[in-house]
């Protein structure tokens, strides 16, 4: 290749002439807007979208060709998918699609309030632990003493000793996520009390609560909005373990544990009254953890692809 | 060596003052009234207010708090109030279904795990890498009682390879023992590996960029004596982590694990205790398996000086 485009240009044959290499790498084009979000973080898209149409599901539910989810019609018990009953009938005649499909609000709603409630209750004690020195033994040695506990077993026990309600749930398992969260706090407020822009906010005689909150809390929102997906994931894992062994939600609540619950008696002759919400409950969490996933490398270039 | 790990265990101490202390606040902590809970919705003023007594919630927290404790050191865990037996000895009955389970459990994932990390981390970027990396989100997205039922339906209701549910004492004979435990450990360690693999896959590309990897290499030691001896041993101590807090993972997932399995253990004797709202059975079995976390969680922290002998705090 060389010696014909140096015949072609008819160059002296002592004069050295760099060879010309061929384009190995394509010119690198950036895809900007909408496209290039979805090829640069597929998995932020794939679970985005996911979690999506699940919320749509769960909104729209009554117009989804749902009948009501409580209706009890004994004459047609364990009945197998049809078309009438696109999942079948449980052992009360109710209509199993229409179970799953109102069940995936009570899913949605743990997972989003127990990550608001243990985000906020966990961002004041690692807030104050970090802050303020003395606090910082006691209020890490409680959140030790909870983080010991295996969090189903305290969700357990919170739940034996309360009455079964959508809300008491919420409080039972958030109780067990919150250490996590206040850890998480506490390290980033440590490592940043240090800081030179802390320092010069002290200096300048910026109050105690305004450099809290103008220069560390946004500092943690990254890793907590990553931190908040994954307590949503386990949230919801963590309701439908208590509502399958009659510790959450109560039973007159269609939600996925429940309906799972009450298929386990009769799995091995209809399956599908476990499956159907199986399936549902494995897809939303599987979407919620490839959103935090993708949140993680993208809020945090620093870190290697998937830990 | 000595005085590292007598100071580990005297640490170990207070934290589990702060687990008892938490257990025990449950029943102060939780909103309502746990009695009248307990009691449940046809009881008379009577009986909550024997529930009551019988909880001690009665007396002042911190009298019964002492009392409780110095019962505990004593071995007593307190009494059910459904069957009247101590819980101790509910406890002590069906303690081998589960340690079973969770000790066999323990040993497959930990076998069937680094391995899959060390193989990722070896195959960055290639297809085996994404493929054990994406079992590992699915193993991690799918609950624990999901795994068991698609088990128990391909290879026991259909296959016949196995039994469905029950549980058969290791003094009936080793295969019967195992054969009903294959499905529950599979079941119970899907998360359990999924956590091991990911990080055994982390640590093992951050110790493989190291320079005396190269070295090794360099003189001529094969690639699989290098993976497995020279960088596996260089990322235990996060691997080993993750694996002693993981435990909490196979606890949580052991009570489901043995509602779907039919295992007379501990998890089925928390469920049985949870629809009778037998507060103290599960008030002790909760005890019991934090305590057992923390020395779990401290037999890691003695381990790390075998990985590596630097760490002497």
């Amino acid at each position: 290749m060389t010696a014909s485009s140096s015949q072609e240009l008819a160059i002296a044959p002592e004069v050295a002439v760099a060879p010309e290499l061929p384009e190995i790498w394509p010119p690198v084009r950036r895809r900007r807007g909408f496209l290039g979000f979805v090829l640069k973080h597929p998995t932020i898209a794939i679970g985005g979208l996911l979690i999506l149409v699940m919320a749509l599901i769960a909104v729209f539910a009554p117009y989804l060709g749902t009948v009501d989810p409580t209706a009890l019609a004994p004459a047609r018990r364990l009945r197998p998918p049809s078309r009438d009953y696109w999942f079948g009938t449980d052992m009360l005649g109710r209509d199993v699609y229409s179970r799953v499909i109102y069940g995936s609000r009570v899913s949605l709603i743990v997972g989003i309030a127990v990550s608001a409630v243990a985000c906020a209750l966990g961002m004041m004690i690692g807030l104050l632990s970090g802050f303020i020195r003395w606090l910082d033994a006691i209020l890490m040695r409680v959140m030790d003493g909870v983080m010991s506990i295996p969090s189903i077993l305290l969700a357990i026990a919170l739940m034996a000793l309360t009455r079964g309600s959508v809300r008491n749930v919420i409080i039972a398992i958030s109780i067990a996520e919150v250490p996590r969260v206040a850890r998480l706090v506490r390290g980033v407020v440590l490592s940043l009390r240090e800081q030179p822009f802390v320092e010069a906010a002290v200096a300048a005689g910026t109050r105690r609560f305004m450099i809290l909150w103008r220069h560390i809390v946004p500092n943690t929102l990254a890793p907590l909005t990553v931190q908040a997906t994954y307590i949503s994931a386990s949230a919801m894992i963590t309701e439908a373990i208590l509502s399958f062994i009659g510790a959450g939600t109560p039973p007159i609540i269609p939600s996925w544990g429940n309906i799972m619950a009450e298929g386990r008696a009769l799995w091995e002759v209809t399956p599908s009254i476990v499956f159907f919400p199986a399936i549902f409950l494995s897809l939303t969490v599987l979407a919620v953890n490839l959103l935090g996933d993708g949140l993680r490398d993208a809020l945090d270039p620093r870190l290697m692809r998937r830990i | 060596m000595l005085g590292y790990v007598f100071r580990r265990i005297v640490t170990t101490i207070p934290v589990m003052a702060v687990v008892a202390l938490l257990v025990f606040s449950l029943l102060y902590i939780a909103p309502g009234d746990p009695a009248a809970v307990i009691a449940g919705d046809q009881a008379s003023p009577e009986q909550i207010a024997h529930i009551r007594a019988s909880l001690g919630l009665d007396r002042p927290f911190l009298v019964r708090f002492v009392d409780w404790v110095w019962r505990i050191l004593h071995g007593d865990l307190g009494t059910s109030i459904f069957t009247n037996l101590p819980v101790s000895h509910m406890i002590a009955q069906r303690i081998e279904p589960t340690l079973s389970l969770m000790v066999l459990t323990l040993l497959l994932s930990v076998v069937i795990a680094i391995p899959m990390g060390v193989m990722a981390a070896a195959k960055q970027g290639t297809w085996v890498d994404r493929v054990i990396m994406v079992l590992a989100v699915l193993g991690f997205s799918t609950p624990v009682f999901v795994i068991g039922y698609v088990l128990a339906y391909v290879f026991a209701l259909q296959l016949n390879w196995l039994p469905v549910q029950g549980y058969t004492p290791l003094a009936d004979g080793f295969w019967p023992f195992l054969q009903n435990l294959i499905l529950p450990a599979f079941t119970l360690g899907g998360i359990y590996i999924a956590l091991i693999a990911r990080i055994t896959r982390t640590s093992m590309l951050e110790v493989l960029s190291q320079d005396y990897v190269r070295t090794a290499r360099a003189k001529g030691l094969g690639f699989g004596t290098v993976l497995f001896v020279h960088a596996l041993k260089n990322a235990a101590v996060p691997i080993t982590t993750v694996i002693g807090l993981g435990v909490a993972l196979l606890i949580g997932g052991a009570v489901v694990t043995e509602s779907v399995f039919a295992i007379p253990g501990l998890g089925r004797l928390t469920v049985d205790a949870i629809l009778r709202r037998d507060y103290p059975v599960i008030q002790g079995v909760v005890l019991l398996f934090s305590f057992a976390y923390v020395l779990v969680n401290l037999i890691v922290d003695l381990l790390y000086t075998v990985f590596d002998p630097r760490i002497r705090y």
